[in-house]
């Protein structure tokens, strides 16, 4: 029982990670109908981003947290401007590979100036080192600090996309861009708000990485991207709070599936999960049917 | 008139027969050295790939992220076969034997998975192929992560050649018959081709399973060819990849899968000498052609010589072209 | 009709575009074959470093007989079917005597046929697995050489350090399963434990690129044993070791060269680093000058501390030297030859010599670890 308690904190605090970055794919798909594979790189940029202002300008973990969130805000609307915009109207599957386009460039590039090799964080100080015992539970700081990071991102989310002006415009570009445009609403910077948005999260679970691992590289990005979109459609897609329970599903699972099964194959039950979501319920864990129109 | 159209024919297999002996001429020569063999190879299997992609995501419309877990069935069958038995008449059997598997396996996937539309095909599809994945990782007969060492080439211009060959016309021919009208019907739009009849999941996986084939049969050349796989070769990058040189080439154009594969060949050779940049340079040229060419390079077109087109004319006047 | 076309034409421009090479007396080309992007870059790119420094020293030095090195760097994108392309590219294209490279077993074994067809020595300074020099048959690939161990002998070195230096019964394996390093010294070391007396309590796999291993080692913390050995990479090892004291793990850990590496302080941190014991090639302890000089170098070109595959490439590109000077001719049937014959070659990572499988004999040390510094090194000689 301690040690399914144990799996439960670890789980908690790996999904954490992987609905901060579902929270961006699922918003962008959302609005434009891109699988933005770029999204797991800005993840990776935060946590340079991160690394560098802890290392080169000593700053502690929240103005770090702040920068990194607000270039990646900054990149993800630059990248959105260049990359996507003038793709409005092609195909899907063009803005795609324009997307792998991207994160390839996002990838390497970093590599090219901070070589392949892994960093590491500079060691933390004062509180986050702790760890808390519960019995035989042990709770670090660092899985606190991400825990309640993320929670309260994602409450802050929450009240932009429900409760303002822009999230409201956000809402109806995703449900019909044609008929938002005619409403008034300015579609082209709702969507970069949107990519702001995504981005800035992505930002945060970068550099709360860095902090709770340790270690970065520049291809850090792909794996855990690719799980936490597995995690956006596992909620239900477009949808913020599926997103998020799609996150802490899966991280939970990986744990589980390596704790009391073969760790070997905690991926490949991810993703047999995932066919299953997809073959019973195509719509995701809170996804509504909808009928085609013809 | 049946004498025009049997002429045709015979230019047909008179043009891929001199295309054979020109190259075969050329390596005896060794104008075509080893490293040259080893690119066309390689151009060779990313032919098949993309080709065999085409059918799938450009003619009938499904997005599949998928295609390297069904040219990794390819691979191992062939290789586990060949390093038991090391013969050519071995190879070839691996090699079918291998593409049976990776039809097999499409067909399995295929028909619940199939129901699925768009991003979601997309995404189902990527998960089998990681499934598949680790299988292999996870395999005693395929040695895990270590990867078989195969050893022996049996891979040699000639099969490489038939192979090739065979895949694109075979796929062309398919694609011009009723049942690839009615594979490109459903990319078009699915209702409307449901509402004239076609019985729309039967040929999406019709295109799943040929696709899926001629990948099995990629993989096998490929396993044969470079001496060594591993599981990790064929996870979602090597899909994206191949997906890469089909919308390069142009959604629903054959020979627009087969410029692109050498394009992409190219560049990556002129590019081998800097190591250290060839990547960005790569993902720049790859964002770059998308948003000028967002449709590809030929577009849903096929390539035609203008000068092989006046010549072809007077046997297309009757007809109708090839297509 | 028309695609068949495109093929033809196709051809000819690809077969005019690719390929050109020149050739020039007074040089000595060596090929350089690594990966350089993808998903073992960081090998690949920490192997360079090393390689070109010693050739940078061999031609500020004179070069070999008064001829300069020339390296020919490749990147082969971690993929195995690129070394062979390139290895046939960098032969038949460049005309190159020797190849450096690839970082790991698999790409380096799908070099070898092409080195053995075309009569060209290759070698690489950490493709570990048993079976790249010598077939699993039996066979010695005639061109294929490393500067490395095999797995089995730190595997077997490392067990019975544990059996008899730590008096361990029980151990845990956590091992990389990406990668036929860990693999193949995971079998090595549990043969051989379990030969020596101990048992394996539970076994545990994670892929390289893994950074949560908390579900693993709660698992194991309810388990009796005595210690942990972690074969695969410092990147991984560090966090492994991290989050296993952050848990109250506090049985010694074992590991193999891949713990060499400045990076594995880092990730870990001091206070998590005690009771560490690897296999290594070399000690910083060591006042050998060879290493104090190696060291000290490294450290005013790039600015950091080397770890196991800067020293290897480094060693690699001096072995293969050695042997080009000492060959009779420059070409590869001689200096394969000269490479055999190496005997008491004096490197970084120490003195070797090849055996008749083409593998170095050279003694291994094992470094103990407190507070993230090496306090203690034993040397086993083979």
């Amino acid at each position: 029982m301690e040690q399914f308690l144990q799996q439960i904190v670890n789980g908690v605090s790996l999904g954490s990670i992987y609905a901060l970055i579902a929270l961006g794919y699922t918003m962008v798909y959302g609005i434009i109908k891109l699988i933005n594979f770029a999204h797991g790189d800005i993840y990776m940029l935060g946590a340079y981003i991160g690394y560098f202002c802890m290392t080169y300008f000593h700053l502690g973990v929240i103005p770090s947290l702040l920068i990194a969130m607000a270039i990646c805000t900054l990149l993800g609307v630059i990248i959105e401007r260049i990359a996507y915009k003038p793709l409005r109207n092609a195909t899907r599957i063009a803005v795609l590979i324009t997307a792998i386009g991207v994160s390839l460039f996002l990838e390497y590039g970093t590599m090219f100036f901070v070589k392949a090799n892994v960093r590491s964080y500079p060691p933390l100080k004062g509180i986050l080192t702790h760890s808390f015992k519960l019995g035989s539970i042990v709770v670090t700081a660092q899985q606190i600090l991400i825990v309640c990071i993320t929670i309260i991102l994602m409450a802050f989310l929450q009240f932009i996309v429900k409760r303002t002006r822009i999230g409201k415009a956000m809402r109806a570009v995703s449900l019909d861009r044609d008929a938002a445009e005619l409403m008034g609403i300015n579609v082209d910077n709702t969507i970069s708000f949107t990519f702001a948005l995504g981005s800035a999260l992505a930002g945060a679970a970068g550099i709360l990485v860095g902090i709770y691992y340790n270690s970065i590289n520049p291809l850090m990005g792909i794996l855990p991207g690719l799980k936490a979109f597995v995690a956006a459609v596992f909620g239900g897609i477009g949808i913020i709070p599926g997103a998020m329970i799609g996150g802490y599903f899966i991280g939970t699972v990986e744990v589980m599936v390596a704790g009391y099964g073969n760790s070997m194959f905690k991926d490949a039950v991810v993703f047999a999960i995932l066919i299953l979501i997809l073959i019973v319920k195509p719509s995701g864990l809170l996804g509504k049917e909808t009928k085609e129109k013809v | 008139m049946n004498k025009l159209a049997e002429i045709k024919g015979i230019k047909k297999w008179f043009a891929l027969l001199l295309t054979y002996v020109i190259v075969q001429l050329l390596v005896s020569l060794n104008i075509i050295n080893d490293y040259i063999m080893a690119t066309i190879t390689t151009i060779c299997i990313n032919i098949i790939l993309a080709v065999s992609l085409n059918l799938i995501t450009g003619f009938t419309g499904q997005f599949s992220l998928g295609h390297a877990g069904f040219m990794s069935i390819g691979a191992y069958t062939c290789a586990i076969i060949i390093m038991r038995y090391p013969s050519p008449l071995s190879f070839i059997i691996g090699l079918f034997l291998g593409a049976i598997l990776a039809a097999l396996l499409g067909f399995i996937v295929g028909l619940p998975t199939l129901r699925l539309r768009g991003d979601y095909l997309a995404i189902a599809t990527l998960g089998m192929a990681e499934i598949i994945r680790f299988v292999f990782l996870n395999l005693d007969i395929t040695n895990g992560a270590a990867g078989l060492f195969v050893g022996v080439q049996y891979t040699n211009w000639l099969w490489l050649y038939v192979f090739t060959a065979g895949t694109v016309i075979l796929i062309t021919n398919f694609v011009n018959s009723s049942h690839g009208r009615a594979c490109i019907s459903i990319r078009e739009d699915e209702i409307a081709a449901e509402a004239m009849g076609i019985n729309t999941t039967k040929y999406k996986v019709i295109a799943f399973i040929i696709g899926a084939f001629c990948a099995g049969i990629a993989g096998a050349l490929y396993a044969s060819y470079f001496y060594f796989i591993k599981p990790d070769l064929f996870g979602f990058l090597k899909s994206i990849d191949i997906l890469v040189i089909v919308v390069l080439g142009g959604l629903g154009s054959i020979s627009g899968s087969i410029l692109a594969a050498f394009l992409l060949a190219i560049i990556s050779s002129l590019l081998q000498s800097f190591p250290e940049i060839r990547m960005v340079i790569y993902s720049v040229l790859l964002i770059v052609i998308m948003l000028f060419r967002p449709q590809g390079i030929m577009g849903s077109k096929e390539l035609s010589l203008s000068a092989f087109k006046s010549l072809g004319s007077i046997f297309e006047r009757k007809n109708g072209g090839e297509r | 009709m028309k695609r068949l076309l495109t093929l033809c034409v196709c051809f000819l421009i690809a077969v005019t575009l690719i390929g050109c090479s020149k050739g020039n007396q007074n040089e000595i080309r060596i090929g350089i074959n690594y990966e350089l992007s993808g998903g073992v870059a960081t090998y690949g790119q920490s192997s360079v470093e090393g390689i070109e420094m010693a050739i940078e020293e061999i031609n500020n030095a004179g070069g070999i007989n008064g001829k300069k090195i020339v390296p020919i760097k490749y990147d082969n994108k971690s993929e195995p079917a690129e070394a062979t392309t390139l290895a046939n590219k960098l032969i038949t294209q460049d005309k190159v005597v020797a190849i450096l490279g690839p970082a790991t077993s698999g790409s380096f074994k799908a070099e070898i046929p092409v080195a053995n067809a075309n009569k060209i020595p290759v070698a690489s300074g950490s493709a570990t697995a048993d079976d790249v020099t010598v077939t699993s048959d039996g066979k010695v690939q005639e061109y294929a050489f490393r500067v490395c161990f095999n797995d089995s002998f730190q595997g077997t070195v490392m067990a019975n350090f544990a059996a008899d230096n730590l008096s361990a019964k029980k151990a845990v394996i956590i091992m990389d399963s990406s990668s036929d390093y860990g693999k193949g010294l995971a079998k090595n070391f549990k043969d051989n434990f379990v030969k020596a007396g101990g048992s394996i309590v539970a076994e545990e796999a994670y892929v390289a690129g893994d950074t949560d291993f908390n579900a693993i080692l709660t698992k194991i913390k309810g388990l009796d044993f005595d210690v942990i050995y972690i074969p695969g990479y410092y990147n991984e090892a560090g966090l492994i070791i991290k989050q296993a004291r952050a848990q109250g793990i506090t049985a010694p850990v074992l590991g193999a060269d891949g713990f060499d590496s400045p990076v594995l302080l880092e990730l870990a941190g001091a206070e998590a680093l005690n009771d560490i014991y690897f296999t290594n090639h070399y000690s910083s302890l060591d006042k050998d000058p060879a290493v104090v000089k190696f060291i000290e170098d490294f450290k005013a070109k790039y600015n950091k501390e080397p770890d196991a595959f800067n020293a290897l490439g480094y060693d690699l590109a001096k072995f293969v030297c050695d042997a080009i000077a000492r060959a009779e001719k420059l070409d590869g049937e001689s200096i394969k030859k000269a490479l055999e014959e190496t005997e008491n070659f004096v490197g970084v990572t120490g003195t070797l010599s090849v055996d008749e499988y083409h593998n170095p004999v050279k003694s291994i040390v094992v470094i103990g670890l407190e507070n993230g510094v090496q306090t203690s090194s034993v040397k086993i000689s083979p």
